[in-house]
């Protein structure tokens, strides 16, 4: 059978998701390999976000499966996933308002740390989990806004606490889902930077319609379209592929 | 670099530093019980209250959970503390614990009931239950006494030394030491990673679930935990007024400490004391204005607070009283701009 080679970590089997009549992940057979920078993209409507979905664990899909380390993963809630391995960020901010950007990373860190639970020490006062907070706070250029609620954060710095907080789950796999959405041109690079910068024991599914940001930083680039897979290869062979310049390129709102 | 990682040390002991105010307000709680002597049967209320509104912010406040069915746990509290005085042994605070244990075990078998649906559904469902549990001890008139109430209850003396004065001396000193106790668990656990995690469950559940939190067992977690805080208020209420009356499970019991909660402000664990005491002075001024019609002027500070917004008008006495509301726990460069 299909089974996992020692390189990849999460990997897809027949994955078909249908609402009603309409199929919207047909038949998905995808593979991403350890340390890779693959991107995933497609034209609107392809079925990205469902698929993020399925392999986060917040849509249950019809059938097929989705091995994350070699292990199915298919029936297990999103929370589960983290603390497998696999964590992600959102295409909408999906931030707590209220919370600290210190609060929302020790709130991660602990939570990976299993000590989430606890009900009586006080929250992050362990020993390491200040130093590793201060070390993520660093890697994203939050350290000077550790303190103010996250609601009145500047976008790009929502943004990128939005990585932050994902990367606080120390993942084997990261998804970001269209890291840099939104993002004014004066804050973008400091998004791009922080992406670039992450560590190669990250491996990274990109979900992302800015080619520019594709073609910087995937290594490999799988191609959706109409909910199933239809190339991949590196950024190259995709570039240069006539039917992806005809189903994608060509549809004309994104360059 | 060090000096993020000394903002980080820094940010999160404010988290549980006590602030001045803090310990000023417990001071004042205690200085009630010496220079208010003719008050004991008032703030015995006021602490009991109080502790049932802190019960209550730990699920809204805290959970985010909205609930107009609190009420279920104080009153099934209050009929096993008086049932079990009454029938197996008078000692208050032996008492205290049955009826505590008693609602915890409600509220962990309830709370699987809230975890699906919305606010609406959540609404209903509180409602609900606590109509079941109502027309239970309605029907039940043999045992809860049903529309008479629960009479003959006695309890012994607190420790084995101290009366049940009729001027409501020890129940004062029992209700506010007990008030205290559980405020200090409270605070504890808010402060913990557990209550972290409750307060990003009540932002965004969608997110929290994505950073691995259990969400479905941290809100039966806290609501089962709201359930024993508001059994120690029902345990409190039973035993101090030696009687229970169905009212402890009505629909207006639920009420008033949402009202009570909105008052004070949900979400830093003083809202419910505050509100309390707000909640007992207008309830004793405007019923003794117009006895008759006193819900007619509650009911209008509720629709004021409600679209002035509280943190208006609490910004407003804050700024007059020092700052009583916890800021976010706060690196030093952004304390200056945090500001009021």
């Amino acid at each position: 059978m299909a089974s996992a080679s020692d390189n990849v970590v999460l990997e897809t089997i027949g994955l078909e998701k249908r609402f009603g009549g309409l199929v919207a992940t047909s038949d998905f057979n995808f593979k991403l390999e350890a340390g890779a920078r693959h991107a995933l993209i497609g034209p609107n409507g392809a079925g990205k976000t469902t698929l993020i979905n399925q392999l986060t664990g917040v849509l249950a899909p019809t059938a097929g499966k989705v091995l994350l380390l070699g292990e199915d993963i298919t029936h297990l809630r999103p929370d589960q996933r983290v603390r497998r391995g696999l964590a992600r960020t959102f295409q909408i901010n999906q931030l707590f308002p209220q919370m600290t950007p210190l609060e929302t990373i020790t709130l991660a860190v602990t939570e990976r740390l299993g000590h989430g639970g606890l009900w009586w020490r006080p929250a992050g006062t362990r020993a390491g989990i200040a130093d590793e907070v201060a070390e993520i706070a660093g890697r994203f250029h939050l350290g000077d806004v550790l303190g103010e609620r996250t609601i009145n954060l500047p976008y790009g710095r929502q943004r990128l606490l939005e990585i932050a907080v994902a990367f606080a789950a120390r993942p084997r796999v990261l998804l970001l889902d269209e890291p840099a959405a939104g993002v004014p041109e004066s804050e973008r690079h400091d998004i791009l930077a922080a992406v670039a910068a992450l560590p190669r024991e990250v491996s990274v599914l990109l979900i992302e319609h800015d080619m520019d940001l594709v073609f910087s930083f995937a290594d490999r680039i799988t191609v959706m379209v109409n909910g199933a897979h239809f190339t991949d290869g590196t950024p190259e062979q995709v570039a240069n592929d006539p039917r992806v310049k005809a189903v994608y390129l060509g549809e004309g709102d994104h360059g | 670099m060090a000096d993020t990682n000394s903002s980080v040390v820094k940010g999160l002991a404010a988290r549980h530093r006590w602030h001045p105010a803090e310990i000023a307000f417990w001071l004042a709680a205690c200085a009630s019980f010496f220079l208010l002597p003719g008050w004991h049967n008032f703030l015995n209320e006021v602490a009991i209250l109080a502790l049932f509104a802190l019960s209550l912010d730990l699920i809204l406040g805290y959970a985010g959970i909205v609930s107009l069915g609190h009420a279920a746990f104080l009153g099934f509290a209050a009929y096993t503390a008086g049932l079990f005085a009454k029938h197996v042994h008078p000692d208050p605070l032996i008492g205290l614990a049955v009826a505590s244990l008693a609602s915890t075990f409600v509220g962990f078998v309830t709370g699987f009931l809230v975890l699906r649906g919305n606010d609406l559904t959540r609404l209903m469902i509180t409602i609900g239950v606590t109509l079941i549990f109502y027309e239970i001890a309605n029907q039940m008139g043999d045992i809860t006494g049903g529309a008479d109430g629960l009479q003959g209850v006695e309890m012994a003396p607190l420790l084995g030394l101290f009366r049940f004065d009729m001027f409501g001396r020890t129940a004062h000193a029992y209700s506010l030491v007990t008030l205290f106790v559980m405020f200090l668990i409270a605070r504890r656990i808010a402060n913990s990673s557990f209550g972290m995690s409750l307060n990003a469950i009540r932002d965004n559940p969608l997110r929290a679930a994505a950073i691995g939190i259990p969400v479905n067992r941290r809100l039966i977690a806290v609501y089962t935990l709201a359930a024993a805080f508001a059994g120690v208020a029902g345990a409190l209420q039973a035993q101090t007024a030696q009687f229970v009356g169905l009212d402890a499970l009505s629909f207006e019991k639920s009420a008033d400490v949402m009202l009570v909660l909105v008052i004070g402000g949900a979400g830093y664990l003083y809202g419910g004391i505050i509100g309390a005491i707000v909640f007992k002075i207008l309830q004793d001024v405007l019923s003794s204005l117009t006895p008759q019609y006193w819900h007619f002027w509650i009911g209008l500070i509720l629709v004021i607070i409600v679209l002035i917004g509280r943190d208006r008008i609490s910004k407003g006495i804050a700024g007059a009283l020092g700052v009583f509301r916890r800021k976010p726990a706060a690196a030093p460069s952004a304390t200056a701009k945090a500001g009021g």
